[in-house]
C-alpha cells in the first residue's frame, strides 16, 4: 500500500473555479496555475454543473434538491476540486455546494468556498454543508496552498478503492494501480 | 545619474507615494508577485480588466439611481461587485468608497447614494490615472534597457 504514494503524483490535479467576476477568475486561475494545477474557469453555478455533466434544466435556480440520477451525461473530464465564489447572481456558491453534495457521483469532490464578506454564520453554514475550506477574498497563495492536502487525500482514497475493486475482481486489473 | 537610474528612482518614488497615500494596498504587491517571465503582462492585464469592469459598473450604477423607483438591492449588488474588484487589485480608496456607498444603500438614502457614486467615480478616475502613469514609467524603464525595481 506504500506504493500508492507514487500513483498520487501521476497526473496533474484539475481544479474547476467558479466566479462571476472576470477579475477574480483571472486571479484564481493564476494562483492555481502557479501551484501547477490544471484549471477550468466558469462564470456561474449553472455552467459549473453543465461542465460536471449534471444537466438540471427544471431545477436551475430553485431550492429543490437536484435530480441526480445515474443517467446524467457522463462527464469527459475528471475534476479534482471545485472552488467557488459564494455570492453570484442566480445560483449562489452555497446552492452549488448543496447540489454537488446531493449528487452521488459528485459528492466526493472537495468543494471550497470564497467570499469577500466575513460572515461567521455564512462560513459555518458552508462548512456544515460539506465545504472543505472557506477563503476570504482576495484569495492569497497561502490559501491555495491549503488545497493540496484535500486533493491528495481524495486521490489516495480513489486509488485505494480502485485497487480494492480490482482485487475483488469487480474491475479489470490495471497495472498502474499496482505500481 | 544615467537615464535608466533616473527613471528607476522616479518609479520607486511614485510607487511608494501611491502606497503611502492609500491609493494602493498590499493586494497590489501580491498581484505583482504573480507576474513573471511566463506571464510578463499579468498586472497590466488584470488592471485593464478592472478598468473595463469599473466603467460598466459606474454606468450601471448611474442608470440604476436614475430610475423612477430605485431598486436598492440592485444598486447594492453593483456596489458589492465594485468593492470586490477594487479589493482584488488593491485599489484601496475605491474599495473604501464602496464600503461607504453600501451603508447608504442599506439606508435606502438616494441623496447619500448619489454622493457616494460621485465619490466612487472620483476615486476611480484618480487611481486609474495613477496606475496609467505607473505603467508608463515601467514602459520607459524597459525601453531604456533597464529593469523594473521591485519594492521590498
Amino acid at each position: 500500500m506504500g506504493s500508492l504514494g507514487g500513483v498520487v503524483a501521476d497526473s496533474q490535479f484539475h481544479v474547476l473555479a467558479v466566479d462571476d467576476s472576470v477579475i477574480d477568475r483571472k486571479l484564481i486561475e493564476r494562483l492555481l496555475k502557479i501551484s501547477s494545477y490544471q484549471v477550468t474557469t466558469v462564470d456561474s453555478g449553472n455552467e459549473a454543473l453543465e461542465f460536471l455533466g449534471l444537466q438540471d434544466e427544471e431545477n436551475k435556480d430553485s431550492d429543490l434538491p437536484s435530480v441526480c440520477t445515474a443517467n446524467h451525461n457522463r462527464r469527459e473530464v475528471e475534476v479534482d476540486l471545485i472552488i467557488t465564489d459564494y455570492r453570484m447572481p442566480g445560483m449562489t456558491g452555497y446552492d452549488l455546494l448543496r447540489k454537488i453534495k446531493e449528487c452521488s457521483s459528485l459528492r466526493d469532490i472537495p468543494v471550497v468556498i470564497m467570499s469577500s464578506e466575513n460572515i461567521p454564520s455564512r462560513i459555518n453554514r458552508c462548512l456544515e454543508q460539506g465545504a472543505e475550506e472557506f477563503f476570504l477574498k482576495p484569495v492569497q497563495q497561502a490559501d491555495v496552498n491549503k488545497l493540496r492536502p484535500h486533493l491528495l487525500k481524495e486521490r489516495l482514497r480513489n486509488n485505494k478503492s480502485k485497487l480494492i475493486e480490482e482485487c475483488l475482481g469487480s474491475r479489470p486489473i490495471k497495472k498502474e494501480n499496482f505500481q | 545619474m544615467d537615464v535608466v537610474s533616473q527613471l528607476q528612482k522616479q518609479f520607486v518614488d511614485y510607487s511608494t507615494s501611491l502606497y503611502r497615500e492609500g491609493f494602493l494596498d498590499d493586494q497590489f504587491v501580491q498581484l505583482q508577485k504573480l507576474q513573471d517571465e511566463s506571464n510578463p503582462d499579468f498586472v497590466v492585464e488584470v488592471v485593464s480588466l478592472f478598468f473595463e469592469d469599473s466603467e460598466k459598473l459606474i454606468n450601471n450604477l448611474a442608470s440604476a439611481l436614475q430610475q423612477q423607483i430605485v431598486d436598492y438591492k440592485q444598486v447594492d449588488a453593483h456596489v458589492h461587485q465594485f468593492k470586490g474588484s477594487s479589493s482584488s487589485i488593491g485599489a484601496q480608496r475605491v474599495k473604501n468608497a464602496c464600503v461607504a456607498f453600501r451603508a447608504h444603500c442599506d439606508g435606502r438614502n438616494l441623496e447619500g447614494c448619489m454622493r457616494c457614486l460621485q465619490q466612487v467615480k472620483f476615486e476611480y478616475s484618480l487611481v486609474k490615472s495613477k496606475l496609467e502613469t505607473l505603467f508608463k514609467l515601467e514602459q520607459q524603464i524597459l525601453a531604456a534597457g533597464g529593469s523594473i525595481p521591485v519594492l521590498a
